[in-house]
Order: C-alpha cells, then sequence, then structure tokens
C-alpha cells in the first residue's frame, strides 16, 4: 500500500470518513468571481481572530488611573488609564505589537466592507430567495453584529478618539424612549463616562461573545451553503436542478487558498506599511478633552451622518422629551435599513407572487423593480453616510458645511428617486439590449466558409462540472459534462 | 570740551539719530498705513463700525501675525481672514508694527519651544485647542469659521495668536497660560508637524476618514480585483 492508501485507510477504519470526505471533495462550486466575496470576509474574519488572540494577551480593562512614565515622551507624566497604558506599550513596545494592532484593525474596516459588497451581491442576484431566506436573516444578523464587534473594539482603547464616541452612544443609548436612561446606566455601569465594570464588560463582548456568536452563525452560514448548495447563475447546461462549476478538489480548494493567502497577504501589508488609529497621537481620554474631526470607523459612518443630518426635532410635551434626537439617527435609521432588509424576501413574494424555490439567480437586470429599488435604498445610506464627512469637504473644498446640510436634508430624498428611475431605466434597456453592462454587447464569433458565407460559431468554454440536483433531497450525482 | 561733555554729546547724537530712524519707519509705516489699513481701520486708529476695530493699544503681536500670515489687509471686511502670502515684505510690515505699537499697547509675544515641555504641551493643546484645530493640528470646522492647519505658521506666530485670539478664537491671556505653557503649547505644535508616525503612512494623521478610503480603495477594491481575476465570469 502507498502511503496515502494507509493514510485514507486508517482514517477509514477510525471515522468511517471516506465517504464524507469524498462528497466534500467532489462539491461542486458554481463559477462567478462575485461568489468570493463572501469569502473574502470569511478570510478577513480569520485573520480577525488571528491578530485578536495576539491582542488580548495585552490588553487591560481597567480604567484605573496611573502616571505615564514609559519610553514615549508625548505622553511622560501624563495621567492615563491602564486600558489606554495597555494599548499604547502594544503599540510603541511589545515586539510585532503594532503589526498586530494594525493588521487587526484593517482587517475590520476590510471585514465589513466584504460583507456589505456580499450583502449587495446577494440582494441584486435575488440570491436570498427561498430556500436561502433563512441564510439571509443569518447573514444580516453577521452583519449587525460585526458593525458592534467593530465599534467595541474601537472603544477599547481608552483613547480621545475611542472616548469621544462612547460619548456618542451613550447619547444614543439614552434617547431610546422610555427605557433609554435606565439602559445607558445599565450598560455603561453608572453615568459616562461610565463605572469601572464598563471596560471589562466591552472587553468580554468584544473578545469573547460578539466572536463566539459570529463564528457560530458562520458555521450555520456555511452549513447551509452546503445544504442547499450554492445557487448559480443561469448559462449553458445550467437549470434549476443542477449545479454546473469546479469541483472543491482539484480545482477550488487551490483557489480559496490562494485567495485567502491574498486576503492575509493584503491586510498585512497595510497593517505594516500604512498606519491606523496611531492612538500614541489621540492621547488618553478623559471627558473634558475633544478633538475636532473625531469620527468613527467607515461602517458606523452612516450614523454620524444621519445624527448630523436629523433637523433639529425634539418635541417636549408636559416637561417631558418622549423622543430625545440622537433616537432619530442613531437607532431609528438603521431599525428602518434593517428591517427593510429583513422583510424583503417575504415582501417579494407577496408582492410578486412568486412563491417557489429559486436555484438560479437573476442578473440584476432581469429583475428591474428589485434592482431600483434596491440601488434607491443603496443610495439613501451612501448619501448619509457621506454627509456624515460634510466638515471635511466644507474644509477642503470650502464648500459651506451649512448648506452641505441644508441641500443633503432634501437631496436624500430626492436623489434616491433619482437613481431609482434611473436603475429602472437602464435595467429595462440592458434586458432589451442583452449587453453586459462593462463588456458591452455579447460577442459574437462568424466563420467564412470557402464558399464565401458566414456561419455562426459559438465560443465553446471548457467543459464545466455538471452536479444534478435530485428534487432537494439531499442525494446527488456528479459528472463530468462531454460536450 | 570734559570728558564728561564728550560723552553727553556722543549719547545725545546716537539718541537724536536712533528717534530719527524710528521716526522714518513710523512714518513709512504710517504711509503704509494710510495706504492699506486706514480705509477700515480709520486715519486715526480708532476703527470704523462694520469695517474694522479700534486699533489703538492692540500692541505689536497683533499686526504682526495679521500682517505677517497675510490675513490683513482683506479685500472685504466682511471676510474670514485666512492664511495667505503676505501682501508686505518684512521691512514694510516692521515699519506698519513700530507705528501701530506707537500707539500704545503690550510688546509683542514670543514663545521659546526649548525652553517646553512636551509632554505639557500636548495635555494642553488638546484640553484647550484640539476641540477646534483637532488633536494632531490638522484644522477643521467649527461654527463660523474654518480653523486652520497648524503645519505653516511660526513659533512667533503660534504665539502672538495665543495671546491674540485672532477671528474666534478665544484669547489666552498671562494668567489662562503662563509663558512657560505657552513655550510647551508650542513646542508641542511644532512637533505636530513631524509626529511620531510610527504605524508607516501616516495618511495625513486624520484618522477614520483617510483610513476608511484606504480600507475601501488599497483594501477592498484591490481583493474584489483579485477575485475577478482568478474567479470565473459567466458565459451567459
Amino acid at each position: 500500500m502507498s502511503r496515502a492508501q494507509r493514510f485514507v485507510s486508517w482514517n477509514e477504519q477510525r471515522f468511517g470518513s471516506a465517504k464524507g470526505v469524498r462528497w466534500l471533495l467532489r462539491y461542486v462550486f458554481p463559477d462567478h468571481w462575485s461568489f468570493l466575496l463572501g469569502e473574502v470576509a470569511l478570510y478577513a474574519f480569520i485573520v480577525l481572530v488571528i491578530t485578536g488572540i495576539f491582542l488580548a494577551l495585552f490588553y487591560q480593562p481597567s480604567d484605573t488611573h496611573m502616571i505615564y512614565h514609559g519610553s514615549y515622551t508625548l505622553l511622560d507624566g501624563q495621567q492615563i488609564s491602564e486600558a489606554y497604558h495597555s494599548v499604547l506599550n502594544l503599540s510603541l513596545t511589545v515586539p510585532a505589537g503594532l503589526l498586530m494592532r494594525q493588521t487587526h484593525h484593517w482587517a475590520a474596516d476590510v471585514f465589513l466592507a466584504a460583507i456589505v459588497l456580499h450583502v449587495m451581491r446577494v440582494f441584486f442576484t435575488g440570491a436570498f430567495r427561498k430556500p436561502r431566506d433563512v441564510n439571509w436573516f443569518v447573514g444580516l444578523t453577521m452583519l449587525m453584529l460585526a458593525i458592534f464587534e467593530g465599534f467595541a473594539g474601537y472603544s477599547l482603547g481608552d483613547d480621545l478618539m475611542s472616548g469621544m464616541g462612547l460619548a456618542i452612544a451613550y447619547s444614543v443609548a439614552m434617547s431610546v424612549p422610555l427605557i433609554g436612561a435606565q439602559l445607558a446606566h445599565l450598560l455603561w455601569d453608572g453615568s459616562f463616562p461610565g463605572g469601572s465594570d464598563f471596560l471589562p464588560r466591552l472587553e468580554i463582548a468584544h473578545a469573547l461573545l460578539i466572536p463566539a456568536a459570529l463564528a457560530g452563525l458562520i458555521s450555520v452560514h456555511l452549513a447551509l451553503i452546503m445544504r442547499q448548495h450554492h445557487s448559480q447563475f443561469p448559462g449553458r447546461g445550467r437549470k434549476e436542478s443542477n449545479v454546473v462549476g469546479t469541483p472543491m478538489w482539484p480545482g477550488y480548494a487551490l483557489r480559496s487558498i490562494g485567495l485567502l493567502l491574498a486576503v492575509a497577504g493584503i491586510l498585512f501589508l497595510l497593517g505594516g506599511l500604512v498606519q491606523i488609529n496611531p492612538i500614541w497621537q489621540w492621547g488618553p481620554y478623559e471627558p473634558y478633552l475633544s478633538t475636532n474631526g473625531a469620527q468613527p470607523d467607515w461602517y458606523i459612518g452612516w450614523l454620524i451622518g444621519a445624527l448630523r443630518l436629523m433637523p433639529n426635532f425634539e418635541p417636549t410635551i408636559a416637561g417631558h422629551t418622549p423622543i430625545p434626537n440622537p433616537f432619530w439617527g442613531g437607532v431609528a435609521f438603521p431599525g428602518v435599513v434593517f428591517t427593510i432588509l429583513f422583510f424583503w424576501p417575504a415582501a417579494e413574494r407577496r408582492f410578486s407572487g412568486d412563491r417557489r424555490r429559486h436555484d438560479l439567480l437573476d442578473r440584476p437586470r432581469d429583475k428591474p423593480q428589485r434592482t431600483a429599488l434596491g440601488a434607491a435604498l443603496l443610495s439613501w445610506v451612501v448619501l448619509i453616510f457621506a454627509v456624515g464627512a460634510a466638515d471635511r469637504v466644507s474644509f477642503r473644498l470650502n464648500i459651506s458645511y451649512a448648506a452641505q446640510i441644508h441641500v443633503w436634508r432634501v437631496g436624500v430624498w430626492v436623489v434616491p428617486v433619482v437613481v431609482y428611475l434611473l436603475s429602472l431605466s437602464a435595467a429595462r434597456a440592458l434586458q432589451r439590449s442583452g449587453a453586459h453592462p462593462l463588456r458591452g454587447s455579447p460577442r459574437v464569433r462568424l466563420r467564412r466558409r470557402p464558399s464565401g458565407e458566414f456561419e455562426l460559431v459559438d465560443a465553446g468554454s471548457p467543459s464545466p462540472e455538471i452536479h444534478e440536483r435530485s428534487g432537494g433531497h439531499g442525494e446527488r450525482r456528479c459528472e463530468r459534462t462531454t460536450e | 570740551m570734559s570728558t564728561t561733555a564728550r560723552t553727553v554729546l556722543a549719547v545725545a547724537t546716537v539718541f537724536v539719530l536712533l528717534c530719527a530712524t524710528a521716526s522714518a519707519k513710523t512714518s513709512a509705516g504710517a504711509a503704509l498705513y494710510d495706504l492699506d489699513c486706514a480705509s477700515c481701520h480709520g486715519q486715526t486708529l480708532a476703527g470704523r463700525s462694520g469695517m474694522g476695530p479700534s486699533l489703538r493699544g492692540v500692541g505689536a503681536g497683533p499686526v504682526d501675525f495679521y500682517l505677517s500670515t497675510g490675513r490683513m489687509p482683506l479685500q472685504d471686511p466682511r471676510d474670514e481672514p485666512t492664511r495667505s502670502p503676505p501682501l508686505l515684505n518684512a521691512r514694510q510690515r516692521s515699519a506698519v508694527t513700530s507705528f501701530i505699537s506707537s500707539f500704545g499697547g503690550p510688546p509683542a509675544p514670543s514663545a521659546d519651544p526649548q525652553a517646553g515641555n512636551l509632554s505639557a504641551g500636548q495635555h494642553l493643546f488638546t484640553s484647550d485647542c484640539a476641540g477646534c484645530h483637532q488633536v494632531v493640528a490638522r484644522g477643521g470646522l467649527t461654527v463660523g469659521a474654518d480653523v486652520p492647519d497648524l503645519r505653516a505658521p511660526s513659533a512667533r506666530q503660534i504665539a502672538e495668536a495665543v495671546r491674540m485670539g485672532p477671528y474666534l478664537m478665544p484669547r489666552f491671556g498671562p494668567r489662562q497660560l503662563s509663558q512657560r505653557q505657552l513655550d510647551s503649547l508650542v513646542r508641542y505644535v511644532l512637533w505636530t508637524r513631524r509626529p511620531d508616525n510610527a504605524g508607516g503612512w501616516s495618511i495625513d494623521n486624520l484618522g477614520p476618514i483617510p483610513e476608511g478610503i484606504i480600507a475601501w480603495l488599497l483594501g477592498m477594491a484591490v481583493l474584489a480585483l483579485i477575485a475577478r481575476l482568478i474567479g470565473e465570469r459567466t458565459d451567459a
């Protein structure tokens, strides 16, 4: 027996793993580059876990103050918290500490970016439809958790930026009607800046609870994909009843490992070369300290934009303020966006009357209404996000801040309507012409016969793997097409 | 003549000559003042309502600050003064300064950054200045004014601005800020020009906005491109 055979039989005799491994190795991935966006998020998560474990070894969740006398003269003799001190040391003293911290932070920014692009891909191709609607809910839950997770991590450093971010979060928590004051008091272990339990709680949430929840949901997400199989774009040989693509081995696994290495490589390159969140420059946080232009990481920017854009609407009734203003931008706005996304599959089934199972994807043009409404929602969120940086636009481009706010208070309602109408007509035009939005009209190959006449030549593609579904009962048959 | 008398005469001559030089400078300053400043601040420096404040008793600091940073003269008195190339050269500015300060006022403030303490300066800056100027002094926006990036002004100009409070900026007199604190503050501001960028490319020390741009353009966009290169496209 060869060494490989011995290895296989060793496993088979102990775990009976041959059947499962064969199934896994023959698992067919439909091929489209946009399906890799979710994988980018997965691999960024892996980088986050690995770098995060490193950081957790050095972080001290303590608001006890001390006088700093370390190697960094800029802060020599200042009162700082032990939490800030530990992040300062991690950044400037611990070997590879800054590389790990910066890579972790870049990975968080890219993790969220990849999730957002993945959600867009799933939305605009209709991949959220039955039977994948449950996985859509799982994905959206992960997006919400990832936003909280990122914000919690940003807040742990107890530096000037993180403290200002927490001050805003505290105001938003306070603004929840009826329970706000108690809620904020409970979460912060007292009134702002919080009691001594606050940072330990934040660390447990950031380093244990939310990552564990994310890891669990990622497992469910992937298990559901394997169970229901990937959806695929329509194309030659592709039917609702089969999956056409590359099998896990020897094709897809190598490609996916390549992507893992690319993600890790880019994130570590960014972490090593581009400075992110230099907390040693921001200095420690105290409630009386502040900086102009303090901003959250990009994935919280839409909430800052909404807080800034919301008009000064705060009615008082009999001496009470039932809904304090930060509620609208900080709670109601993301609440509306996520509610729309969560209810979209059900709403679409209801309004289209289409309750069938769908394993073939739509191109965005195939469902002009979905595409146009989605684009409108996206433009609404992106505009509000962009307004969060209006002060910087004003400073750099000399466009009056007040004028920007006035224009966008109207613009965020007008632009989505325009985007809706333009997307609708673009989708319909593409439907008619059959052109690719970037590559133009489909290329047709002609061959000239010796007699002078032309004939159409179909551009053959390499024979893909075809995987027959059998009515969703889980039995699958693999075959290679011989066209 | 006795030695004493000769000494007295020499001293008197030097004094007269110095006065003559000074008054020549002052009169050159007066001419420049009439040309470039009087239309708003008035022929007698008493100010004109709705145009410009009185300059009597302001001293040398504010005059030097406004002229050497090119913030004065303003095209339109309603404009926000912003840093621009100075209209007058150093000799002309000094003439106008000595003309205006001949009407009284404190001497020009100055700062000796080497005498200051960097850490004390950082703390003072974060508690009193960063709310408008940004913690690494990159400037920003506040209600009613643009707040300048502090990479351009000299140590002297920073000291003058702190003591005077130009435009909307509050004034920090010696009771709010000792000379030593001022030295520390200026030392910190000069430090922010070349801060400790241990993490690599500083992307302007502004924090999350440039970081988000990099995350999308150098991180996500490159990874999406890689996905596109190694992934397949539909043959549909």
